[in-house]
């Protein structure tokens, strides 16, 4: 009989629940009224409509650009935008709520994979990418980030004939 | 980022997230999520692994094609620290040691808050 790798045992779940973690953290500070985050029972769901190797993806990030004078993007409510790629390295992360004690954004493609989307485009795997990417840079309202920047990224996505997306919140 | 992703699936764009914070992305419900379960910051991979960022970018792309319903999560096997699963617990502690701490900081936010008038900084 083949012997199979040892799990690691818990007696909690192990992956961290950032709800839990965030209203524990502001009650700890005296906040008594907890965020309150998005529930849905029921999702909806688009099917691919030609094969990937013929998609062109498209890729939003809640980075948000400290200097925008020096950026040529277009944004709705100065708040979700469309960037050229090479805009990357002009993107900041640093208001946003991640784990600056265990790592670091110095490497664009932890967070923003150019490289990798193209090998995949190299490999045929893959159509193409969008010259632009998008963010949504986290906001408290969910009515915001819902019914102001999503259509606003759908709008830009249409005009970049966008097939599917990738969303890589920090 | 799950709200911008069910508003795209609604208008015919498929999505994948792939993201660390597992049970905010599923309480909301989205079509799919690679789980990849790090520590908030680099979802698309450990900064200069480039062998662990395009596997991670090509499971993606599997789950792309390949979910075929929605609230369908996959699991990255990557482990960002095999040695120190101690991230988990350091991302916003609320110990003994530092409660005091974190009750003065809520105070002097809150101070600040009223006097700039601001709801959020």
């Amino acid at each position: 009989m083949t012997q199979g790798p040892t799990p690691t045992r818990r007696s909690h779940r192990g992956f961290v629940s950032y709800i839990d973690k965030s209203r524990e953290y502001y009650a700890a500070q005296g906040y008594d009224r907890s965020y309150e985050w998005a529930a849905f029972a029921d999702a909806p769901f688009a099917s691919l409509t030609k094969p990937l190797s013929e998609c062109r993806v498209g890729v939003v990030t809640t980075g948000y650009f400290p200097d925008p004078d020096t950026v040529p993007y277009v944004t709705d409510h100065d708040q979700a935008y469309a960037a050229p790629l090479s805009a990357v390295e002009l993107l900041a992360a640093d208001k946003l709520s991640w784990a600056k004690d265990e790592t670091h954004t110095n490497d664009t493609e932890s967070f923003l994979p150019w490289r990798a989307l193209q090998d995949a485009i190299d490999d045929r795997r893959l159509g193409s990418i969008s010259p632009r990417f998008y963010g949504t840079p986290t906001v408290y309202s969910q009515r915001h980030t819902a019914q102001i920047d999503a259509p606003a990224i759908a709008k830009w996505m249409a005009q970049d004939h966008v097939d599917i997306a990738i969303l890589v919140p920090f | 980022m799950s709200l911008v992703s069910r508003h795209l699936e609604t208008e015919g764009i498929p999505t994948v997230i792939i993201g660390s914070a597992r049970d905010i992305v599923e309480e909301c419900g989205v079509a799919r999520f690679l789980f990849v379960d790090f520590p908030l910051g680099n979802p698309t991979g450990k900064p200069g692994d480039t062998k662990g960022q395009t596997e991670i970018v090509d499971q993606a792309l599997t789950l792309m094609g390949q979910a075929w319903e929605p609230r369908t999560t996959v699991m990255s096997p990557q482990v960002w620290d095999a040695d120190d699963d101690g991230w988990r617990d350091r991302f916003l502690p609320v110990t003994d040691e530092n409660q005091a701490e974190l009750a003065a900081a809520g105070v002097a936010r809150r101070e600040k808050q009223a006097r700039t008038g601001r709801s959020l900084s």
